[in-house]
């Protein structure tokens, strides 16, 4: 079937941000990607780093102390943020991957407003939750609330 | 800048039997009110190079062979206005996703083999039935909605270009495929879920799904993919749980033309037909 020279284009990962412009669901279909593998790399360095008290106190106190420094409380903070987003957005990937936020099919009649406009709404509240949550910890990890 | 009346086209062109790599070229197009993006590129081929390539056929948006990428987006080359899309440049590029054959031409092949995959059309297990047909199978408003938003698509392909998930995962089946399968599963004349199941339950099917809802906002006819994918996700989740329940289907006899409709018999299906 395929005799015509072809040449492939597709886009692949690298231009799931140059492709071309998405909607909201989709920059967050890509943050809930790479917050998820932020979150992955993170519990391994976290169970690595613990770990290390069976080497003895002393090898646990030089690592305690580096955690200390700003620059890894930043860090910290920057890996709460991706779990306060990751977390909110699961929870409406989670009911509308059951089929429960999507609404049921309906007539297309124009102008369209489908699946998206009706899980719309649990989007907003999510992300309003995320942000109060991100707002809050921000606080907690600058000591500014204490 | 173009004159008020005329606007640029710039076409990505690749011959991929003359060329190793797509340049872009610019033809100036005169624009009058109402125009289309595929009245454009026919006003192209007409004055100035014929040998321009691109898919057309029906002009209104129904044969689904005109989708490109107009000015980024996915969309149907005769369903889009000039002016909706820019007052200087219309920028056009083949289908994303997919190799090229010549110009704006994608080769679709692989996203109408998956489709085929996955049994687009209705399965009856009765083959009795199917050789002496008892009479019509009835379905009532409520059980044509379940299908007829997602029976409205054209197979144009936007979808499929628009998807993030089609454009890292070689092997996904993506949303025209599925969107097709879930039609034909909301059927309530279909028993084909079991031959399906063995593509829809996959890795690269249902499952890969991720609701970014970039087909269901590119998509020229309202077919709303992402919720046929969530539906069919939900299908096979209860599925799997032992929960999925056949449809009512009813039998009517075929109308006479000395009975009313209203008097019409509905009749006991035989048991294979409907297990509730
Ligand atoms: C309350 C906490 C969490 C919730 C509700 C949640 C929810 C989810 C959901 C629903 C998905 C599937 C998303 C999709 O289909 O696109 C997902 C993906 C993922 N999650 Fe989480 N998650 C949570 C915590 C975590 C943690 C702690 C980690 C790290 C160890 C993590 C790592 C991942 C990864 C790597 C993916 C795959 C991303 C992808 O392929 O799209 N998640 N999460
Ligand atoms: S679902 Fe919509 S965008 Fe996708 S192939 Fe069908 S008509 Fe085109
Ligand atoms: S030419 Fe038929 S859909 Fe555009």
């Amino acid at each position: 079937m395929n005799d015509h020279p072809a040449v492939e284009q597709r886009l692949g990962l690298v231009r799931w941000l140059t492709g071309h412009r998405h909607g909201i669901e989709g920059y967050l279909y890509i943050c809930h990607r790479i917050s998820g593998i932020v979150l992955l790399l993170f519990l391994s360095l976290h169970v690595l780093v613990t770990s290390s008290r069976l080497f003895g106190e002393e090898t646990w106190q030089t690592l305690m102390s580096l955690t200390h420094s700003p620059a890894l409380k930043f860090l910290e903070y920057l890996v709460f943020v991706a779990f306060a987003f990751h977390a909110t957005n699961g929870v409406r990937l989670i009911l509308i991957e059951l089929g429960f936020a999507v609404g049921k099919a309906e007539h297309p009649v124009y102008p369209y407003r489908g699946s998206l406009h009706k899980q719309r709404p649990l989007m907003i509240v999510l992300m309003v939750v995320a942000a109060v949550l991100i707002v809050l910890g921000g606080f907690d990890a600058l000591r500014l609330g204490r | 800048m173009p004159r008020t009346n005329e606007i640029i086209f710039s076409i990505r062109r690749l011959y991929p039997a003359v060329d190793a790599v797509p340049h872009t070229q610019r033809f100036p197009v005169e624009l009058h009110p109402g125009m289309t993006v595929l009245e454009g590129l026919l006003q192209i081929r007409e004055s100035q190079d014929a040998s321009l390539a691109w898919r057309f056929s029906c002009r209104m948006g129904v044969c689904g062979s005109c989708a490109m990428i107009v000015n980024g987006h996915p969309r149907l080359a005769c369903n889009t206005q000039i002016q909706d899309v820019s007052r200087e440049e219309v920028r056009l590029a083949p289908l994303a996703n997919y190799p090229v054959i010549k110009d704006l031409v994608a080769n679709l092949d692989t996203l109408f083999e998956q489709h085929a995959a996955l049994a687009p059309y209705i399965a009856r297990s009765d083959s009795a039935e199917l050789i002496a047909p008892g009479g019509e199978f009835r379905q009532t408003p409520a059980q044509l909605t379940r299908f007829l938003q997602f029976s409205g698509c054209i197979k144009c392909g936007a979808c499929m270009a628009a998807c993030p998930t089609v454009a890292s995962d070689t092997r996904f089946f993506g949303p025209m495929p599925l969107t097709a399968a879930h039609r034909y599963n909301a059927d309530n004349r279909d028993d084909g879920f079991a031959t399906r199941k063995r593509h829809m339950r996959q890795r690269h099917a249902a499952e890969h799904c991720h609701y970014a809802g970039e087909c269901s906002r590119v998509c020229p006819k309202g077919v709303d993919p992402a919720r046929a994918l969530q539906l069919l996700r939900r299908e096979l989740l209860l599925d799997w749980l032992g929960l999925r329940r056949r449809q009512a289907l009813a039998m009517v006899q075929p109308a006479s033309d000395d009975q009313p409709p209203s008097q019409r018999r509905v009749q006991t299906p035989p048991p294979f037909t409907v297990q509730r």
